[in-house]
């Protein structure tokens, strides 16, 4: 049960060498801790009509910051990526689709 | 940079659960105002939410902590990091019931609307994928202790790590989508 035993093998899948320090980890906490205080900051705060958009723009910056930093995507292969961006491709597509044939429902109905 | 059939089996799980999770976030808004005159997002308690959504967050770092320290090969730090994230996961979890026994007492009921049943399928659903984290990493945490996860096998905690973000972020969305931009709104 030692922790210091030497490695059984070497798996090239498991060559982490070129990934961030933990103070870099913290520093991308802090940054989304901080997104998030911005974003909360708007139920409190009257934004007007940049509220929903700012939110958007936030939610998509923490998403690619977690996606990026702590999913490690910013230093793995592009194949990882583009499994994800196919997912949230279709996800995207659904609602919009979803959307579409709601209002040319609405319209058609008597 | 080569690509691992395990970790490309994990991200295709992940492309796939976005496209489940996208399917209910759409449910939802198509759903947001049919709430058959009963209770709409006028129940949320966004301060509440808003720091369980920060815990789950922060939970992000210690993860990616616990991953660090077993490439590092200090298991000893990695078990104490795993704790820290089980920990905080279970912290949002219970913030979740606690919600949703609130809603339930002020009458935002499953079955009532489409509404009610589009949220708590969403959240619910969520809960139940932080609830299957958490049962891996409290996993990881004994396989370590009993020396079956060695110092050199880091990729089991990145793969338990891909999907631990991936409910985080998960809830990066919902947290606007659900909360925060129905709640501004209809103020």
């Amino acid at each position: 049960m030692s922790s210091t035993q030497a490695p059984e093998h070497t798996d090239p899948a498991e060559d982490h060498g070129n990934h961030p320090t933990p103070r870099k980890y913290v520093h991308i906490a802090i940054v989304l801790a901080v997104l998030t205080a911005l974003e909360v900051s708007t139920y409190f705060f009257d934004f007007g009509v940049i509220a929903i958009p700012l939110l958007i723009v936030l939610m998509i910056v923490k998403f690619l910051y977690v996606a990026g930093w702590f999913m490690h995507l910013k230093f793995d292969s592009r194949t990882y990526s583009r499994l994800m961006y196919t997912g949230l491709f279709f996800a995207l597509g659904l609602y919009i689709l979803v959307v579409v044939i709601t209002l040319f429902d609405s319209a058609w109905t008597p | 940079m080569g690509v691992d059939h395990r970790k490309l089996g994990m991200w295709a799980f992940l492309g796939s659960e976005f496209l489940f999770f996208g399917g209910f976030v759409t449910a939802y808004l198509l759903y947001l105002e049919s709430t058959a005159g009963g209770v709409g997002v006028e129940v949320f308690d966004i301060p509440f939410t808003s720091i369980s959504s920060f815990v789950l967050l922060m939970s992000s770092l210690t993860m990616v902590l616990a991953h660090h320290a077993h490439t590092r090969g200090d298991l000893r730090r990695m078990r104490l990091w795993i704790l820290a994230t089980a920990g905080q996961g279970m912290v949002f979890l219970g913030g979740q019931v606690y919600e949703f026994n609130v809603f339930y007492r002020e009458g935002l009921v499953l079955t009532d609307s489409p509404f009610a049943s589009a949220f708590y399928v969403l959240t619910g659903f969520h809960g139940v994928h932080v609830f299957i984290g958490i049962l891996m990493l409290l996993s990881i945490f004994v396989f370590s202790l009993i020396g079956k996860i060695k110092p050199n096998q880091h990729l089991k905690t990145e793969m338990i790590g891909l999907y631990w973000h991936f409910v985080d972020i998960i809830w990066v969305v919902i947290f606007t989508v659900v909360y925060l931009i129905p709640e501004i709104a209809v103020l």
